[in-house]
């Protein structure tokens, strides 16, 4: 007889792996109502943590080579093949799905690591360019990482859903605070095991379970983030949500389950350069 | 005043010998156990503005140019731009060839209540003549700077030199006279234990200092909180024995608005409520005035301000 040794679901901000800083949690049980595990119940501050967390990891996640941004993508994919059956189990736990289902799912969530780690050093030249003017001037145009990114993920599919969210917007070169699924969280936070040991540096990914209710508003306010995915937010708050972003005018987006480089550039800006031929 | 020494180096040193030891765990146990106060809503909005205003708004790099301190001046007079219900803080912290051009530039912009503070005494390590030390104080005074942020010789006072120490002191602070405040700097990361704060913070009281202060800011660790504990019981007991009210400066890794409101509550709970202002307690700081101004924007505008809303210094 052997005491099971249980996992503390904590969150993940700057690199670490803090509890909320409010001391809550909330209790998980999986659809024939047996109890799973206690996630941290993120508050504001948690939030604004994670945010200061993202933008002092912005300028290192920004300059490094795009190259090198895709080594650490691809990195993730591979860890996440070697934990597969952890998320396979508290996939199908907590969604209740088979296990069929849940390794599907797995599957496709590492081979989209893959794709946008390839995507890494190609956008700016598929998107950019050099444009033909009438004047003495090389003009060309490329997409540039916008800054912090908030990430609410798809409330089904946990572990599929929020890659469709997180992985463009860091293989742009943003940092991201994601938001979990609040039925299905702990895949967020068993990825956040496998970012911290994929050479993702510290504060590029941030991840927060809790209440949407409760985290969104503050997100949607922030000054200090300058987008939203709110692919995982009720269709009936958008307008809320875009009134609170107007202020420092965030791109705020909903996909439907898109999966495209188009993703990446919701988050880029571009910027166009004029540079005088013969100097 | 009542005098506590004769003057001689033998009286200085029977009664710095006398003090008693600091409780290391007891300090820090106080200390920590002071961080967790909760400071919220409206203490926390006069706690911000406290704070401001006691903030010595420092800029103390090699690449300082007058550029650089016109717009600390400008920032320190006006922190915030768009509101004008920001006070300006406690004083302009530059090196001596600055003085007279922050000096210049506040008065020009109406901030002849701001003095400028000078690093002196060859800032940051003190290692250079008694007649050079002398010399950079005078600079510094007669290009306007109304405060002296001296520095002692660590490596006298660890020696036991500590006559040698008293003596430079009291020579700057004969400099300074009525024209300038003098703050003495202890540079207690160097000093390596709290009971060598102690005799410090005593040592320099003893010779005129007006303030103590923690540390250069070219040293880490700077001003802990149990350090700061120790120099703030220090001021509360020097005042005990003899009725005079010196002021503590922490400077140093103090640059989120939770660190200089842990400061807050340490001088009120230690020294008492009488030092909770800009005369008796300054923050020497430089990135710790943008938080204190996002937070300040986050209680007016209800949500989180960002760094794109505070100047870059």
């Amino acid at each position: 007889m052997r005491l099971d040794v249980m996992k503390t679901y904590k969150l993940y901000i700057g690199g670490a792996f803090p509890r909320s800083e409010s001391g809550r949690s909330y209790e998980l049980k999986d659809k024939k109502g047996n109890f799973v595990a206690n996630p941290a119940l993120a508050s504001r501050k948690d939030l604004r943590d994670a945010v200061v967390a993202a933008r002092s990891a912005f300028n290192g996640w920004s300059h490094a080579t795009a190259f090198n941004r895709g080594q650490i993508l691809y990195r993730i994919a591979e860890m996440l093949e070697g934990r597969s059956l952890q998320f396979i189990e508290e996939i199908s736990a907590l969604e209740g799905v088979s296990q069929t289902s849940a390794k599907k799912q797995v599957q496709e969530a590492i081979d989209l690591w893959v794709w946008y780690a390839g995507w890494c050093d190609k956008i700016s030249t598929s998107a950019g360019g050099t444009n033909p003017i009438a004047g003495p001037y090389y003009n060309f145009t490329i997409p540039e990482p916008l800054g912090v990114v908030g990430v609410i993920a798809e409330e089904k599919e946990s572990l599929l859903g929020l890659t469709r969210g997180l992985a463009p917007v860091i293989a742009g070169g943003n940092t991201a605070v994601l938001i979990a699924s609040e039925s299905a969280p702990l895949p967020a936070i068993t990825l956040a095991e496998v970012l911290a040991t994929s050479d993702l540096p510290g504060g590029v990914v941030n991840i927060l379970t809790g209440k949407r209710s409760e985290l969104v508003p503050w997100l949607a306010g922030h000054m200090e983030v300058d987008g939203i995915d709110i692919s995982g937010v009720a269709k009936t708050l958008d307008g809320e949500i875009k009134r609170a972003g107007s202020e420092n005018l965030k791109r705020i987006h909903r996909f439907n389950k898109d999966v495209s480089p188009n993703r990446m550039l919701s988050f880029m800006e571009y910027k166009t350069v004029w540079h005088p031929i013969g100097i | 005043m009542k005098s506590l020494i004769d003057g001689s180096e033998s009286s200085l040193r029977a009664f710095l010998d006398n003090l008693p030891g600091v409780d290391k765990v007891g300090a820090e146990g106080r200390a920590a156990m002071l961080a967790t106060r909760s400071i919220k809503t409206t203490s926390k909005a006069k706690a911000i503005d406290l704070a401001i205003k006691m903030v010595d708004l420092t800029t103390l790099e090699g690449a300082d140019t007058p550029g650089k301190v016109k717009s600390l001046c400008a920032k320190g007079f006006r922190p915030d731009p768009t509101d004008a219900s920001v006070p300006h803080v406690g004083a302009i912290c530059v090196y001596n060839d600055m003085v007279e051009i922050a000096r210049k530039h506040l008065d020009s912009i109406g901030g002849q209540d701001i003095p400028v503070a000078a690093v002196s005494t060859a800032f940051p390590s003190g290692r250079a003549s008694m007649e050079v030390k002398l010399r950079d104080t005078k600079d510094a005074i007669e290009a306007g700077a109304s405060e002296i942020d001296m520095v002692i010789d660590r490596g006298a006072f660890l020696s036991g030199r500590i006559g040698e120490v008293f003596e430079e002191i009291r020579e700057i602070k004969s400099l300074c006279g009525d024209r300038a405040h003098l703050k003495v700097i202890l540079e207690t990361g160097e000093l390596a234990t709290y009971d060598n704060v102690r005799k410090a913070s005593y040592l320099a009281m003893l010779a005129g200092a007006d303030f103590i202060k923690t540390s250069t800011g070219k040293v880490t660790p700077a001003a802990t909180a149990p350090v700061v504990l120790v120099m703030l019981e220090a001021v509360r007991d020097f005042y005990k024995l003899t009725g005079q009210r010196i002021g503590v400066k922490p400077a140093g890794g103090i640059r989120t608005t939770k660190d200089a409101i842990k400061q807050l509550v340490l001088v009120n709970e230690t020294a008492g409520p009488e030092w909770l202002t800009p005369d008796l307690f300054r923050i020497g700081a430089s990135a710790l005035l943008n938080d204190l101004l996002m937070q300040r924007m986050k209680l007016r505008d209800g949500r989180y301000s960002g760094s794109n809303y505070v100047t870059v210094d």
